[in-house]
This record gives C-alpha cells, sequence and structure tokens, in this order.
C-alpha cells in the first residue's frame, strides 16, 4: 500500500514542492503561539490526560493506548502478535488466542480500531480490531487492557473495511479487500473476472459477554471492499463500504485498478438481511475457521474450530444492497455524526463526494437506477450525492467530525487536514501535517457524540521530525486542537508500528472502572495453587508440572531436584499478590519462549525443556521489591539416566 | 443516660480506631480499622499487603482475633457496659437509682478506656519492637539502638518511607459522645432530683 502511494507521491512533483514549503513552516511556530501551545499538551506531572486515545499498531499486530493531549504512551495491548513483554502468544494460555485454520499464526496487520457504542455514543466496554492479513477481528476488554477474544473470518482476504461496530453494537462488522475464490480452489489466476467474491461479514456480538458470532457473511462481486462505516441515527441499519477495482483487474492494479472513473460506495441494508437469514435464508458453506476465546477467570484461552457459515447472495434479498457511483477509488467511507452524510474520499481525486443517505433512500424509492452489476442496482450518481467539497487538496483518506457541523479531512498526496463545514461544503481551514497523513481521529468522532477538542494526524513518513535512528523510524502523529475556528498544530510525538485508525473516548469512561488485581479466590487455572503449601512438583512421563507461586520476594519452591535432561516441565505460576502493580516475572536459562510476567491473582506457564545437565537457576525478571535481586532459585538437572527423586523446597523445608 | 450507653453498642459495627500508612509509592494509603473484635483492611486486601511489607523488617503478622485475649474480652466488657448503663437508664427513669449510680457508670467506663488505651499502646509496643532477629531489613537509630516501629497511639509519625497516622473512628466518637451524655444525664438527673427534693421538703414543710 505504502509503495503505491510513493509511486504516486514521486509521479507528482507538486507534491515535493508542497512538502518542502512545510518542512519550512516546522520550526518557525515558535514565540507566542508555541508557548500557548505548550500550556495546551503540558499534563503536569502526577496530572491525567483528558482522553484515552487507542491507536492501531498496523504491522506491529497491537495495539497502544496513549494519553491526550499529552500524547504520552500507556501500554501496548498484544492482539495479533505475540509479545515477549509479558509472555503472550508464547504462554501455555495464551497460544490458542493465535491459533486459525493456518496453524500458529504469530503475527498480524492491525489497522481500524472502534470503541463498543449504545445509542451510538461510547461506552467504553470494549474496543474491537481487525487483523488484515490473516482475516481475524479481535475484542480488546477495556476493563483489563487485554484481548479477549480473537475469530477468524473464513472467505476474506485481506480484511480491511472493518472492525466497524454498529450503534449498538449489534455486530462488529469485516469486508475483504481482496477478492478470492469462494470457497477457496485451484483456478487459474487471470479468471478472476466474474468468479472471485468479495465477502462481508457481519459478527454479533453478545450484548452481555461481548462474545462473537460469525452470523452471516453477504457474497458481493469480486470488487476491492476497502473501509467501512456504519449508519447511525436515521440510517442506523444500514453500512457504506467502500471500493475500488471494480474493473475486477488481477494484476498491474496500481494501472488496471484506476481506470473506472467512478468506482462505488456499496450500501447495505443489514437489517433486511438479518432478517432474511433469522427467517432461514442464505446457504449454510461448509468452512474451517478459528474462534479463539480467553477466560479471566482460568487465565486462559480456548480455541475451538468452526466449520459452517452461513452465506447471503445479496441478488436473492430485496431491496437490502444497492451501489452509489464515487468518483476515483474512493478510500475513506464515514458517516455524520447525524447519519445523513456519507463521505466518499475518492483518492486520486482533489475532491470530496458526499452522498444523502435521504437522497438515497428516495432514489431507491424512484428506482433512479443507473444500471446494475451482476444484478445490483447502481444508483444514479446524481440522484444521491449531497455535494461535492472542493479541497483544493490532493489525495484525500479519511474524515473525521466535530459536534458543531465540521468535518476534517486527511489529504495523503499534499500533507495537510482539512476542515470543511457541512451542508455548505466549504472549506474553512487546512494546516499541513508531517508528513503524509493517513487516518485522524477526534474521540468519538465515529459516533452521534464526538468530543471535537482535538484532532490526531498519524503520517505515514517521518523523515526530520525527531532525532533520526538510522534508515527505520517510527511513524509520527500531530495533535491539533480544534476547539476554535482554526486549527492549531500543539503536539507532535512518535507513535509505535504503523497507526492507521485510532479510536478515543474520554478518560472518566474508562479510569474509574479499569481492574486493578485479579481476584486469588477467583482465579479457575487448574494449576493454580492458592495457597504456598499447595506449592509442589509432580512427574508424568516424562512431563514435570511445578505448581508454583511467588509473593515478595520468593519463589515456592525455589529449589527442584529430580528434573532429567528430556523432560518437558511446565512452571505453572500463580502470583499471590494482591496489591496493585506488583507483577512477578519468570524466566529461566535456556528457556525457548519468553519470559512471564503475571500480574497479582493470575497463573501462567511457561514451558522448559532441559538439555543438559546442571543446577540452572531462575528468577523475578520484574523489578518488584527491594528484595528482588534475591527472588531466584535453580533446577538441578539431572542425567536422563539417573533416578533422583523430585524434590522441592523452599528455605530447606 | 439510656441513650448514650446505648451508643457504646456502635462499636459492634464501627471501627473504634483507624492507622494509614502511606507511602510514595502508596498514593492510596495501606490502612488498619481496629475494631473492638479484631482488625479489618481498610482496603480489602490491606491487612494481607500491610503484613507483605513487615516482613522485611521482621514484623509479626497482624493478629487474627483467636490470637489476642482482647478481640474475646472488649466485646463482652462493652455488651456488657453498655447493658448495665441501659439498665441504670431505665431504673433511673422510674427514680429507683440516683444520678449517683450514672457518674459511678461514667467512672468506670473511664477507667476501662484507660486501661484499654495502655494494653492497646503496650500491643504496639511489642508489635513495634519484639522483632525476628533474621529480619531481612535490621535498621537501627543513630545512637544504635534497633529502630522501633511502634504506630503512634495518636497523631502522625515518619517511619522510614512511610507516614503513619492514627487516629480514633466513628465508634470511638460515638463511645466518646455516649459517654458525654451519661455524664450531661447525671448533671441533669443531680439538678431535678435536688429539686425535687427541695419541694418535697417544702411540702413536708407546709403540711
Amino acid at each position: 500500500m505504502k509503495k503505491i502511494y510513493y509511486v504516486i507521491g514521486g509521479l507528482l512533483g507538486a507534491t515535493l514542492l508542497y512538502m518542502g514549503c512545510n518542512q519550512a513552516a516546522g520550526p518557525n511556530t515558535s514565540g507566542a503561539l508555541a508557548s500557548s501551545a505548550a500550556e495546551k499538551v503540558y499534563v503536569a506531572p502526577g496530572e491525567q490526560d483528558e482522553f484515552y486515545a487507542f491507536l492501531s499498531g498496523g504491522y506491529s499486530g497491537n495495539l497502544t493506548v496513549y494519553g491526550l493531549p499529552s500524547g504520552r504512551m500507556f501500554k501496548e495491548i498484544p492482539v495479533f502478535s505475540q509479545f515477549p513483554t509479558s509472555g503472550y502468544g508464547y504462554s501455555e494460555e495464551t497460544k490458542p488466542m493465535l491459533n486459525t485454520s493456518f496453524g500458529f499464526v504469530p503475527w498480524d496487520d492491525l489497522h481500524h480500531p472502534d470503541i463498543s457504542q449504545t445509542n451510538g455514543e461510547l461506552d467504553g466496554r470494549w474496543v474491537f480490531v481487525n487483523g488484515n492479513n490473516t482475516p481475524r477481528i479481535a475484542r480488546i476488554s477495556l476493563e483489563t487492557f487485554e484481548t479477549e477474544e480473537i475469530i477468524e473470518i473464513p472467505n476474506s482476504a485481506g480484511n480491511h473495511s472493518s472492525a466497524f461496530i454498529t450503534e449498538n453494537t449489534e455486530y462488529v462488522i469485516a469486508g475483504t479487500r481482496f477478492a478470492v475464490p469462494v470457497p477457496q480452489r485451484d483456478m487459474p489466476i487471470d479468471q478472476y473476472k466474474g468468479n472471485f467474491k468479495g465477502a462481508l461479514s457481519f459478527i454479533s456480538v453478545d450484548p452481555e459477554t461481548g462474545r462473537l458470532d460469525l452470523k452471516f457473511q453477504v457474497l458481493m462481486p469480486g470488487f476491492n471492499y476497502d473501509l467501512s462505516h456504519p449508519g447511525r441515527g436515521k440510517s442506523h441499519g444500514w453500512h457504506f463500504f467502500s471500493t475500488y477495482n471494480t474493473e475486477e483487474a488481477n494484476t498491474l492494479m496500481e494501472v488496471n485498478s484506476s481506470q473506472n472513473d467512478k468506482d462505488f460506495i456499496a450500501a447495505i441494508n443489514w437489517q433486511k438481511i438479518e432478517e432474511y437469514v433469522n427467517n432461514g435464508g442464505g446457504e449454510k458453506m461448509a468452512t474451517n475457521y478459528a474462534h479463539n476465546v480467553y477466560s479471566h477467570e482460568t487465565h486462559t484461552g480456548t480455541s475451538t474450530m468452526k466449520k459452517e457459515v452461513v452465506t447471503v447472495d445479496p441478488t436473492k434479498v430485496p431491496d437490502a444492497v444497492f451501489f452509489l457511483p464515487t468518483p476515483k477509488s474512493p478510500h475513506g467511507c464515514d458517516v455524520d455524526p447525524s447519519g445523513e452524510y456519507i463521505i466518499g474520499s475518492g483518492k486520486l481525486s482533489a475532491d470530496l463526494t458526499v452522498h444523502s443517505f435521504t437522497k438515497m433512500l428516495a432514489a431507491i424509492e424512484g428506482k433512479k437506477f443507473d444500471g446494475e452489476a451482476y444484478g445490483i442496482p447502481i444508483l444514479s450518481f446524481d440522484d444521491v450525492m449531497a455535494g461535492i467539497v472542493k479541497s483544493g487538496g490532493l489525495g484525500p483518506l479519511h474524515t473525521e467530525f466535530d459536534a458543531r457541523g465540521n468535518a476534517y479531512t486527511t489529504f495523503f498526496i499534499s500533507s495537510e487536514v482539512v476542515k470543511w463545514r457541512l451542508e455548505t461544503w466549504d472549506v474553512v481551514d487546512r494546516k499541513p501535517t508531517f508528513y503524509s497523513v493517513g487516518h485522524l481521529m477526534i474521540p468519538g468522532g465515529n459516533s452521534r457524540k464526538p468530543f471535537g477538542k482535538y484532532v490526531v494526524a498519524m503520517n505515514k513518513i517521518t523523515k526530520d521530525r525527531y532525532l533520526p535512528t538510522g534508515p527505520e523510524m517510527e511513524h509520527s502523529a500531530q495533535i491539533y486542537d480544534i476547539s476554535g475556528e482554526k486549527m492549531e498544530l500543539i503536539y507532535d510525538f512518535p507513535t509505535h508500528g504503523e497507526p492507521h485508525y485510532a479510536a478515543g473516548c474520554p478518560a472518566e469512561l474508562l479510569a474509574s472502572k479499569s481492574k486493578k488485581i485479579y481476584r486469588l479466590d477467583e482465579n479457575k487455572h487448574p494449576y493454580a495453587v492458592t495457597n504456598p503449601s499447595e506449592a509442589r512438583v509432580e512427574r508424568n512421563g516424562n512431563e514435570v508440572h511445578v505448581y508454583m507461586s511467588t509473593i515478595r520476594s520468593h519463589f515456592t519452591p525455589d529449589n527442584i531436584e529430580g528434573v532429567k535432561v528430556g523432560d518437558k516441565v511446565y512452571f505453572h505460576i500463580t502470583n499471590h499478590e494482591q496489591d496493585f502493580d506488583v507483577p512477578h516475572g519468570f524466566s529461566i536459562i535456556g528457556q525457548n519462549t519468553s519470559e512471564l510476567l503475571i500480574m497479582p491473582g493470575q497463573t501462567k506457564t511457561s514451558v522448559w525443556e532441559p538439555k543438559q545437565v546442571g543446577v540452572w537457576p531462575f528468577y523475578c525478571t520484574d523489578f518488584c521489591s527491594a528484595l528482588h535481586q534475591e527472588m531466584q532459585g535453580y533446577v538441578r538437572v539431572s542425567p536422563a539416566n539417573s533416578n533422583i527423586d523430585l524434590s522441592w523446597s523452599l528455605g530447606g523445608e | 443516660m439510656m441513650i448514650g450507653s446505648a451508643l457504646l453498642l456502635g462499636l459492634f459495627v464501627f471501627p473504634l480506631w483507624n492507622i494509614e500508612l502511606g507511602a510514595p509509592q502508596y498514593p492510596e494509603p495501606l490502612g488498619l480499622n481496629i475494631h473492638i473484635d479484631g482488625l479489618q483492611g481498610q482496603s480489602e486486601f490491606d491487612i494481607q499487603n500491610i503484613d507483605g511489607l513487615n516482613h522485611y523488617i521482621g514484623m509479626k503478622t497482624l493478629p487474627k482475633p483467636e490470637d489476642m485475649w482482647e478481640f474475646t474480652v472488649f466485646p463482652i466488657v462493652i455488651g456488657g457496659m453498655a447493658a448495665i448503663g441501659i439498665l441504670i437508664g431505665l431504673l433511673g427513669f422510674v427514680d429507683k437509682l440516683g444520678p449517683s449510680w450514672f457518674f459511678g457508670w461514667f467512672v468506670v467506663m473511664t477507667i476501662l478506656g484507660i486501661l484499654g488505651m495502655y494494653d492497646f499502646n503496650a500491643w504496639m509496643v511489642d508489635y513495634g519492637t519484639n522483632l525476628d532477629p533474621n529480619a531481612i531489613m535490621k535498621l537501627q537509630n543513630p545512637d544504635g539502638t534497633p529502630m522501633s516501629y511502634k504506630p503512634p497511639l495518636l497523631g502522625h509519625k515518619k517511619m522510614l518511607n512511610f507516614d503513619a497516622y492514627s487516629y480514633p473512628r466513628l465508634g470511638a466518637y460515638l463511645m466518646f459522645i455516649g459517654m458525654c451524655l451519661t455524664l450531661f444525664a447525671g448533671y441533669i438527673g443531680g439538678k431535678t432530683s435536688t429539686k425535687r427534693t427541695k419541694s418535697l421538703t417544702k411540702n413536708m414543710a407546709t403540711t
């Protein structure tokens, strides 16, 4: 993706000129303005931020948590990637979370977080994210800030127009960017056109538990479903997807899929399709996908393979699916807080196309069609279009909103954020970004109730913004104060991985309910020890299970003998602390996985396969206390044929 | 008198005393509520966490109700005194007992209170100075004597990284108000009975 943009960027000489101007403008912001900007972002030591921001980590596979306006990073939440910091994806309990129909996939490309909503407003229960590469959707708890569930999406490839939630969190919606044969089969690539499909998946969310269930997939023509957003308010019940490659090219896509003057925004009435499915509509298709659920009671993830999915042919459901012609390979597809306007950002053009939901309904009613594609009616452009924003920029990508009737659109090629008015379509302000901005985020900017105080612009190119760190640099983000008529750049901070979209919410929505410890008396892990007196070592063939507990500042037991070369030693470690922010770590020499970081009340397991005779130390990796350095122990490993009995002790007892 | 002594019963519900331990890394201080029948953490896991910290300096773990006779005897004494006080008040109300009984109850209660405080202080001295000789950290005062970790009986004391605060809580305040009420009742009772005696004498004189 980035490469394509580089090429585009390279072709457009004007861009370079523009960037040159920006570079000059950067260091010049000083004096009175800079001091007021400093005051705006300064969160004094001991003070806390106003907003949480969840920035996708892109190819890091994880989600990062920041504070606004300070730009301070609080946490990296492991989602799709193994994370040695905590042992996620390495511990026995979390390995199942990364299971897929392709086996263990320890990485993904995380793009779009979306916070759960009730009545179109952020409710702060969960944040949903997509894995783009091996199509997956994850649900992260906003009490524990941990990944609780990952569901794989069959029949999809390049899970990009995801994970967007409907306004009561009825569904998480996940669309495929790459059309593929459905079901997958061996066939010539050049027979793509007319044969490949684009699956749009509707994953229901249990209102109490948040549990995900792949309810149905709409098998659309083989276009590329790029981004999407839910209808809200009056357009609740609809979902809008931008598309490109309506040409259905299968090679040299940058040229061949840029030929049509207009691609489409697909409008899907999911409530109609849901009703159709509830009444027995759709076809059951045999498939195979993983559904992984983590329990905070057993502190363990379980992976289940699902074998069936309901697919829906959109032409079989009357009045459920329409195409809205939208110029120039639209990328962003954003819906304003009222639900009336659907903004398509033709990424190869200068202008934004705004469709009207009311006009769309009237056009459907009046059958104002301009042909069809694979049996799906194409609505007449002039009958659905509400306005064109003559932006003066180039390469519009994404739009967010404040609650005052303003929209803010990023322009990748001209590297700027443009503020414009809904309904008059007038541009009121523009500010440069540094450089080549992708998504932007206003807390609640994708809901009925935006908190329009700051906008965060997330850029693809860093260049000279920070001290150089060799060829590879973190991406940069900018914070603008948008409370006034003109936007004001107030801060610049590096991010982790490659942030695409982000989601933000007021701090008070989450801070008070954030969990401090896991209760030991609620620990249902089968290998937990809730009292140090239960600590023990058991042998089962060549498997050795160590039931170990930790408290400041010792392991129980800390001397273990009777382990032999060739054994598979499971260290099941329960942290007996019930005090906020007192984790213990565990590592042992020659561990082929990673350390563990065990939160108070939690149990985690690391497998160790000793290969050499000797006396091998283990220790706590988290500086837990004044006696942290002493938090250590030994395992004696004897030859495979020795007959030393298992024994264990602490303080000689 | 009855209300006053009944207020003692508040001690069965509310803590008598509280010791709070704050430190830089404990922005939310750890706390100990002392009830007449045992100790409770100010937050659910505070006792476990105080014990966890105290093991570094060799302090004994905080006593459970069965570890100290006080937690059995105090409720009996308080319950008993409340019952006796109510009885005295009732009999006083129907003029069977004079206000001297009220004052007597107050004096006994005050002595018991002082004994209780003395005992509480003695326990803290033992707890704060009777340390495990194999303690992880053995700290000394500048004069070379072993450092004491006895919390203050009342007020604030700095102990290593901790600020200890020791103050009475609602149960103690109720007891204090109750005792004042009994004193007040004795005073009022004394006045009215003197008046009554006077008028009685007057009547007798006129007849």
